[in-house]
């Protein structure tokens, strides 16, 4: 499904990404753990096509497409989608005009025709009941005056309306309170299928409780240092990340 | 709603130029004399059969202008408009006098349904509930049609070209012409006041509210032919009317000026809401033609609680000087301004909104939302003054810009002038570009960068869309996009 | 010259062809000077003092505020010095200082013992070393009237330098004290802050009720780097006519402050052209002012962001008593380039009178588009409920009322620094709130 062969990507000249290499199968959950500042963020944002960042060497496929040779909104039609860190406020752009515009500009570059709108509000309607998301939040302007979980649960609601073939989830924990993060989880999990798979990007441990990963990577200085099974993470979480850190001071 | 990706086609189907309005149509006109003389206006006025009071009216204001010189203050720049080589007069042929639909020529009718002006009087089908609107539809210097009009008199309510007005009502035109924009108002206003052809009246009689939307349809089509339009609406005691003017021009390698004077009279207790979208040739990308669109809009809240709104979303033009402005005289009364204005290729807009508060309890509201985009210059001019008796004057004051690309100029010069300790006013400005982060969040949803654009902009003028009637948002929120095209990229 | 038609001319401007035709001969700078300084006034002179319709004086009618042109102060006498004293404020505050009494420089009231890296060297001399320099107010419209008038007439005042890497530890206070009949003074302040250098400036005003007309230029020249905190204080006698100029350009990096607090004269106008020639630089902007009776208040200020990246914060806040009349004109630009500018202004008047009124123009003039750039102004009384609030407490109305215009004025002058200059301003303004003058 995902391929990326050792990248190098900066930003303003700085190296961020050094060489990384990573290969997800269809239908597999892997998870990204590391340090702060070890370019777990860029990686989402190298691999979703952000106009900050210079890839400077390497590939990466998407069921052997390459992605570095298409616009963001090409990326996002052959079915990559990023669970924003930190989801964008749109003013004066109602939720569900934003909805219906990107699910039907997937469409048409897909070939495939508009969703008429009766049947488009009735599959938000159950794809948003399911994620705890009134009608009331998806008439006012998008991610405007939400809450943190509120935006976070927007994010995981236009994952399953779009049907991705990718999910990348950026430090989707983040700002969350328990609750929050289960409802989010369940809804990642509900995405969980064969020909999907799932990129999660995380800094703690608690975020694979609930989302549980096939295959957890370490990631410092730019590159995967270390690949094992969900007992990897617990690990960390126990000795935290101060030996990645340190082995990397040459 | 899904007017992004509708507009967005729309455009891609327009190939040369984004301006679909600038055919031009082939009819014989009746024009006066080149250049402007007393003999102009004397032509003018006995073309519409005025009594003598109007012809003097006219003269003095002919005169007057002869001594005034142009403004220079506001943020426009253009080569002097030759007012001797200008006609100030032409009308198409055979539509002198009052007329019915069935009279009007067929060429005009093709016309307006090319430009989407319905001047039919449709049907209502059984048991739809549709929204009419009564059309004026003025073509170069005169009216050629106004629609609905028996069922607006069985209501009381008076809907015609002016010069009809000046001739069948000519109590009301005396008493309120020239009472909100004095024929000596300024430069523009009063040569209009010298030479305006046609426009159209209303007047709402007392406890009347306006059976339909009125709306006034102008094109320019002759070559060098300036429009002086003249539009005079009178709301008496506790009535309402909403009003939509929209304008276009034929695409013209020279520039073309159009210079009308709008006057509301707002008395105790009555509203008037006036629309506009204008969306005059705005010329090429290198400048080439285009209207000089020099207007002077006031509306004058007579009476007590009286209120008039003003709603514009400005795409057009060369030159845009326009600053609708309300008068808040009566106590209690009301003033309201939102704009969207836009600015592309070399187009230059310096426009803005007066709110003079003089009476009592008087408030007022203004939202401005500039875009500037191509290598335009976009100016708001406001002025917000409280006068020592205004007590508890309140204004609100929110003017946004936004810059798309490095080449054009967002500019903001609002005025707040307080005399009474009892005013409150409020002003915000704020300009930024659109975020890329945001564009970048669309584009990750599946959204072309275009698409992406088109969508935050609307999103950015949402609160005066919002503001206009329901035919007349969709219709803009399409022009807006329209408008930006090639700003992108 | 295209021959307008001019208006015939007022007594003050007859009076000021007058004075120029006499100052000229003696005045210093050679030939050079004389150039310039006719140039400046010939300009004056063609338009006339400027009056409501020159845009940019359209609040602060110059014409109709001057009645008439004082004489030129002739420096200062034995008593001049010794009244000077008792006027002379700020002198708990530890500083070098400079005291010009009627635009003559006061030794006695001076301490001058410039520590290393700071050279303090009087006008005259950059006037004899070079004219053009010294009379051309870099940054300011060279047109303005307040500015043309200055470079005309003046003679007196200070030339600053602080060497490349010197931190001063110590404020430098500039004072500029009038007593006596009524004169007019004009003087210039020259600072150059070298690179990475630091440095604090002190400017007052004060002076006798006497009819006085001053007229300040203030050059200000931030190296990269550098920092410069400038704290004016005017507090001239009520009959003084007050205008004011400072310009200054910021060096790449360089970091200004500026704390201005406004308290005395009929009419004061202060201008501000601040000029981002480098990148990255910031500059902060401030000022409060108090005016009861018939008095006057008017900021003007312009900044010009020519440089990338740079950041400009603007706050000015005046109360307003009596049938005092408060004027600010602000305006932002973004030159064409000038990308990653933030640069916000807000204005706030507070009208505590029925008669009293205030005017704002705050303006934004943007030719660059990756810019986050604003403006607020706002006008009003005191917030009843608050007031009632406090009332309620217990509090009497002029008690409550001087409370919340103290809170209002009070983030502008809580910003500084030296803790006996903090002080003394916010006693100044304690002052005004009671006597509300």
């Amino acid at each position: 499904m995902l391929s990326i062969q050792n990248l190098h990507a900066s930003i303003e000249d700085k190296e961020i990404l050094r060489g990384l290499t990573l290969d997800v199968k269809a239908g597999e959950v892997h998870a990204i753990m590391g340090p702060n500042g070890s370019g777990k963020s860029t990686l989402s944002y190298v691999l979703a096509g952000k106009d900050d960042y210079e890839v400077t060497a390497g590939s990466a496929s998407l069921d052997g497409q390459d992605l570095f040779a298409l616009e963001p909104d090409e990326r996002a039609a052959a079915g990559l989608f990023l669970a924003f860190q930190y989801p964008l406020e749109i003013p004066g752009v109602a939720t569900m005009t934003f909805l219906k515009t990107a699910l039907n500009a997937q469409r048409r570059a897909r070939g495939e025709a508009e969703l008429p709108t009766p049947a488009f509000i009735k599959l938000v309607r159950e794809k948003a009941d399911g994620l705890g998301i009134s009608t009331d939040m998806l008439k006012r302007g998008l991610n405007v005056g939400f809450s943190g979980g509120e935006k976070k649960r927007n994010e995981v609601l236009q994952m399953a309306l779009l049907e991705p073939k990718l999910c990348v989830l950026d430090e989707t924990d983040s700002g969350l309170d328990i609750d929050a993060l289960k409802v989010v989880a369940e809804g990642v999990n509900a995405l969980r299928a064969q020909d999907r798979s799932f990129v999660v990007i995380t800094h703690y441990q608690r975020l694979l409780d609930h989302i549980r990963p096939d295959v957890v990577h370490v990631m410092s200085k730019g590159r995967i240092v270390r690949t094992g099974g969900p007992e990897l993470a617990h690990e960390l979480e126990a000795r935290g990340y101060a030996d990645y850190i340190s082995d990397e001071a040459a | 709603m899904p007017a992004v990706q509708e507009t967005v086609a729309r455009v891609r189907e327009i190939d040369v130029d984004q301006y679909k309005y600038g055919f031009v149509t082939d009819i014989e006109s009746d024009r006066a004399e080149q250049g402007l003389s007393e003999d102009t206006v004397r032509f003018i006025s006995a073309k519409k059969g005025e009594p003598e009071w109007m012809l003097e009216w006219r003269l003095d204001a002919y005169r007057r202008w002869r001594t005034m010189t142009e403004p220079n203050w506001a943020r426009v720049d253009y080569p002097p408009i030759p007012y001797e080589e200008l006609y100030y007069y032409s009308a198409p042929k055979g539509t002198a006098g009052p007329k019915t639909l069935d009279d009007v020529d067929p060429e005009l009718l093709k016309t307006y349904a090319k430009l989407g002006i319905p001047l039919v009087e449709q049907e209502l089908l059984a048991g739809v509930q549709e929204r009419r609107v009564a059309v004026d539809a003025v073509f170069d210097s005169v009216s050629v049609a106004t629609t609905f009009q028996k069922e607006l008199r069985q209501a009381g309510v008076i809907f015609c070209p002016i010069s009809e007005a000046i001739r069948e009502h000519p109590e009301l035109v005396k008493k309120y012409l020239g009472s909100v924009v004095p024929a000596s108002d300024n430069f523009f206003a009063t040569l209009n006041s010298a030479v305006f052809s046609d426009g159209s009246f209303v007047y709402i009689p007392k406890g009347v509210r306006c059976p339909m939307e009125l709306s006034t349809y102008f094109r320019i089509n002759e070559r060098n032919t300036g429009q002086f339009e003249r539009t005079l609406i009178i709301a008496d005691e506790g009535s309402y009317v909403s009003y939509l003017e929209g304008c276009t021009a034929p695409m013209r390698d020279e520039n073309q000026l159009h210079a009308a004077v709008v006057e509301l009279v707002a008395l105790d207790d009555a509203e008037i809401k006036y629309s506009t979208v204008q969306n005059w040739y705005p010329g090429d990308a290198d400048g080439k033609g285009g209207i000089y669109n020099f207007v002077t809009k006031r509306g004058d809240c007579r009476g007590k609680n009286a209120k008039i709104s003003w709603t514009q979303v400005e795409t057009g033009s060369a030159i845009t000087w326009k600053y609708p402005s309300c008068i808040l005289r009566g106590d209690n009364s009301r003033g309201e301004f939102y704009s969207i204005a836009i600015s592309n290729g070399r187009q230059q807009v310096d426009s803005g909104t007066k709110m003079i508060h003089l009476g009592k309890n008087t408030t007022s509201k203004i939202i401005s939302k500039g875009i500037s985009a191509g290598r335009s210059q976009n100016t708001y001019r406001g002025l917000v003054s409280a006068h020592r008796k205004a007590t508890n004057a309140r204004n609100f004051t929110n003017c946004d810009s936004l810059l798309i690309g490095e080449e054009c100029g967002a500019h903001t010069v609002p005025y707040l002038e307080a005399k009474t300790s009892t005013a409150v006013f409020e002003h915000e400005a704020t300009t930024s570009k659109i975020s890329d982060d945001q564009k970048f969040y669309c584009q990750q949803r599946g959204l072309s960068e275009e698409e992406a654009v088109a969508l935050i902009v609307n999103g950015f003028v949402k609160d005066v869309l919002q503001q206009l009637p329901m035919e007349f948002a969709v219709e803009a929120q399409k022009l807006i996009s329209i408008s930006l095209e090639g700003s992108v990229g | 010259m295209n021959a307008e038609v001019r208006p015939i001319r007022t007594a003050a401007e007859t009076g000021l062809i007058d004075a120029f035709e006499r100052a000229r001969s003696a005045q210093a700078g050679g030939e050079a000077a004389r150039a310039i300084r006719e140039e400046a006034f010939s300009g004056v002179v063609a338009r006339g003092l400027p009056n409501r319709r020159v845009e940019e004086w359209k609040y602060t009618d110059l014409r109709a505020l001057m009645r008439e042109a004082q004489p030129i102060a002739e420096g200062a006498t034995e008593a001049d010095v010794s009244a000077a004293r008792s006027l002379l404020p700020l002198q708990e505050v530890d500083a070098l200082r400079l005291v010009f009494v009627n635009g003559a420089f006061a030794e006695l009231l001076s301490a001058i013992d410039a520590p290393q890296g700071v050279t303090i060297t009087p006008f005259a001399h950059a006037l004899q070393s070079d004219a053009r320099a010294a009379l051309t107010l870099a940054g300011a419209p060279q047109g303005d009237a307040a500015v043309a008038l200055n470079t005309a007439f003046v003679t007196s005042g200070v030339t600053i330098t602080v060497a490349a890497g010197t931190k001063v530890a110590r404020p430098i206070h500039i004072a500029n004290v009038q007593t006596g009949p009524g004169h007019a003074a004009y003087g210039r302040v020259l600072v150059t802050i070298g690179e990475g250098a630091e440095a604090t400036l002190i400017e007052s005003f004060s002076g006798d009720s006497g009819g006085h007309q001053v007229n300040s230029t203030v050059g200000l020249t931030l190296g990269d780097d550098s920092k410069a905190t400038l704290i004016k204080l005017q507090d001239e006698g009520f009959g003084t006519l007050h205008l004011a100029t400072l310009a200054a350009t910021l060096g790449a990096r360089a970091e200004l402050k500026t704390v201005a607090l406004t308290a005395g004269a009929a009419a004061s106008r202060q201008q501000i052209y601040l000029g981002f020639k480098g990148a990255k630089a910031t500059a902060d902007l401030t000022g409060a002012g108090f005016a009861g009776a018939r008095r006057h208040l008017d900021t003007t200020l312009v900044v010009e962001h020519d440089a990338v990246g740079c950041t400009s914060r603007e706050t000015f806040k005046t109360a307003l008593d009596g049938e005092a009349r408060s004027v600010f004109q602000g305006k932002i630009v973004v030159r064409p380039g000038a990308q990653k500018t933030d640069g916000k202004m807000m204005a706030k008047a507070l009208l505590l009178s029925e008669g009293a009124e205030a005017d704002a123009k705050p303006e934004l003039e943007i030719f660059a588009d990756d810019v986050v750039c604003g403006h607020g102004a706002t006008v009003g009384a005191l917030d009843d409920e608050l007031l009632f609030y406090l009332m309620s407490r217990g509090l009497p109305k002029v008690e409550a009322e001087a409370l919340l215009v103290q809170a209002f004025v009070g983030e502008v002058l809580e910003s500084i620094e030296i803790e006996p200059l903090r002080e003394a301003l916010v006693a100044r303004s304690e002052r005004w709130l009671v006597a509300r003058d």
